[in-house]
């Protein structure tokens, strides 16, 4: 007789009882356990290594210090083209110079900091009902696993425009990776569209920022050639008149821009084509490196996601709809209902414990009714996470039950995440075949960083995993203080 | 037609959340964002399988729209690059304004159709659009067994 609802059979209200559940937007203010508390924002509690600033409005990744020289190096040589060379130019040539310079320049600027404040396209991580359920499937398919028995690994296939694509699993993120989608080891996200992880501008660069990277680039290869043009036309103008070397007396400064803008130059209109190939093809670098789409590995591969002819796969890239961010920075972090660790009476049935499972809006917000997890039990011991129905036994409830079961999903669920994985390894002796590990960045200017990462069995650094656990610790203590 | 469904306002009692469902993205048209319309069993008896498409059919019809790549993107897409993306300081995207139209969409059907039902959608935006979830409660006035007995047998290890 459960919830048996046929259409047009007029039930007796009382029989159905349900929650007043609130539909509507709810402001964690309108909750009074929050005002002793300090509410925190969701960029607070980011289970990545990305670094916030500005209140949760500016983004980026963990090391930034590159993206500092980049950022002065332009700043400099353009400060002193505009200082030391574009008073001559105006003067002798016409002042249309150093106001096209500006316009190039402010874009420049503009895109750089565009690229490397936004987000690149983070996918947000599963919340542990979202991991069971994921995991659920996959044992399904995979069958029940004896002792020994070596599962394999984690894919799923399916066929985009007549090409079979892998869906490979994140063990971070807990989360099928959607196609073309890449975890990012510096910054430990998964990225929509991950193209690569680049130091320069010290952010990642997806679906969300590729246009504003590519215009940079494209944009700081004509301001480079602009200044490296008009730089040597100053000093060969210079010289006609006083001579060569008493011209370098007289604009010192321009031998710097010249050598600052003849070593960029290279590399900067070499990426800037190698990427506009890349729009043309729409492929993504790491695509490209990996040749996920070249005739090489098979007869029948080709690229399911062009569109066939180079204009249209340019305007897509560069002119198509924008998406907005998955990841409600700015957001505040739903308000928990009082710690399960002064509720939980060891009881089966659960009955006065109040779990808060939601992140926002439109899901079921119970401010002052308790909700009872009646099936909800068996879905935390999956993944062991020790909720408030304590029915599950001691080995699984390995991090303080002071920490609220379900509360902002996703990211407890990363912040647990060290251990989780630690129990995984202990149940199902996972072995992680080289391809699924994050995607290593670009070989391009970003080269710096390859040391780091190819590593195939990095996520399982007993060390990377100590920092992992002594962050999660951190990032406990600090819920707990929520 | 109060007594055939349940207003939401009026109703102060116990809920039990059963399960969740989860619809997960179709990708067998690429990258853009689309669900499969596949009736998960445990919605079997809780909700008519027409219903449940016509959800999430206009939710891909929606997506759809906004990651179109035509006219009025391109256009928008110029205005932006020749402003510098200033403009989207002043200005909500086309598809900002219509994710706002789907977060109306889910809230009105839960109201008119899920609530009455026991069921809550959830807006995918707030899953990083990844799946569509659906949470089921259990009538707390009738026994405590849950409705399906799926979520309790993944525990079996």
């Amino acid at each position: 007789m459960t919830g048996n609802m046929h259409l047009g059979v007029e039930e007796p209200i009382r029989e159905c009882q349900y929650n007043q559940i609130c539909t509507h937007n709810s402001s964690p203010m309108d909750t009074p356990h929050t005002k002793k508390k300090k509410i925190k924002r969701k960029w607070q509690v980011f289970p990545g290594r990305n670094k916030f600033y500005c209140n949760g409005r500016i983004m980026m990744a963990k090391q930034t210090g590159v993206f500092y020289l980049t950022t002065v190096l332009i700043l400099v040589t353009s400060g002193l083209f505009f200082a030391f060379d574009c008073p001559f130019l105006a003067s002798n040539l016409t002042p249309a110079i150093p106001a096209v310079g500006g316009v190039l320049f402010v874009f420049v600027m503009g895109m750089l900091l565009r690229a490397s404040f936004s987000d690149p396209g983070v996918l947000p991580r599963a919340t542990p009902e979202e991991a069971a359920d994921t995991e659920r499937q996959i044992d399904a398919t995979n069958g029940p696993s004896g002792p020994g028995y070596r599962p394999p690994p984690r894919t799923r296939e399916v066929v985009i425009n007549g090409q079979t694509v892998k869906l490979k699993y994140c063990f971070t993120c807990k989360i099928f990776r959607p196609p073309r989608a890449s975890h990012c080891s510096l910054c430990d996200n998964c990225v929509e569209r991950f193209d690569h992880h680049c130091p320069w501008v010290g952010n990642c660069v997806g679906r969300r920022n590729y246009r504003f990277f590519y215009l940079f680039i494209l944009s700081l290869s004509f301001l480079t050639i602009f200044i490296f043009a008009f730089v040597i036309t100053h000093v060969i103008l210079r010289s006609n008149r006083t001579g060569f070397l008493s011209a370098l007396k007289d604009s010192p400064a321009s031998v710097l821009e010249v050598v600052v803008c003849f070593f960029s130059v290279w590399s900067i209109v070499g990426l800037s084509g190698f990427h506009t190939y890349l729009i043309s093809s729409n492929q993504t670098t790491n695509e490209d490196i990996k040749g996920s789409w070249s005739s090489k590995r098979g007869k029948g591969n080709f690229n399911p996601y062009s569109y066939g002819n180079f204009l249209t796969n340019c305007c897509a890239a560069l002119c198509g709809p924008l998406p907005p961010s998955l990841i409600d920075r700015r957001g505040f972090v739903q308000p928990d209902t009082p710690q399960p660790a002064a509720q939980t009476n060891g009881t089966g049935a659960c009955p006065s414990n109040q779990v808060q499972n939601h992140m926002a809006a439109t899901n079921p917000l119970l401010h002052s009714q308790p909700i009872i997890l009646g099936g909800g039990a068996p879905l935390q011991a999956k993944t062991s996470l020790g909720g408030p129905c304590s029915t599950l036994g001691p080995s699984q409830a390995s991090l303080p039950s002071s920490i609220p079961g379900l509360s902002c999903g996703g990211e407890l669920m990363a912040l647990r995440d060290s251990e989780i994985h630690c129990h995984h390894h202990l149940h199902h002796q996972h072995f992680i075949s080289p391809e699924e590990t994050p995607s290593p960045p670009a070989a391009l200017p970003c080269a710096t960083h390859l040391g780091h990462n190819v590593h195939p069995a990095q996520v399982f650094n007993p060390a990377s995993q100590d920092s992992l656990h002594e962050d999660s610790v951190r990032g406990l203590v600090k819920l707990s203080s929520v | 037609m109060a007594t055939e469904f349940h207003n939401l306002q009026e109703l102060r009692h116990s809920a039990s959340l059963a399960t969740k469902v989860f619809i997960q993205r179709d990708y067998s048209d690429g990258t853009i964002c689309k669900f499969q319309t596949k009736f998960p069993a445990e919605l079997d008896s809780r909700i008519e399988r027409s219903l449940f498409e016509e959800t999430v059919k206009t939710l891909n019809c929606c997506y759809a729209e906004a990651e179109k790549i035509g006219g009025q993107s391109y256009l928008e897409g110029c205005l932006a690059c020749a402003t510098a993306y200033i403009v989207f300081l002043c200005m909500e995207t086309r598809y900002e304004k219509i994710l706002k139209k789907i977060s109306m969409y889910i809230q009105e059907q839960n109201e008119k159709i899920y609530a009455p039902r026991g069921l809550l959608l959830t807006d995918p935006i707030e899953r990083g659009m990844r799946v569509i979830e659906i949470s089921i409660f259990e009538d707390s006035g009738s026994t405590s067994s849950s409705s399906t007995g799926s979520p309790s047998s993944g525990t079996a290890q």
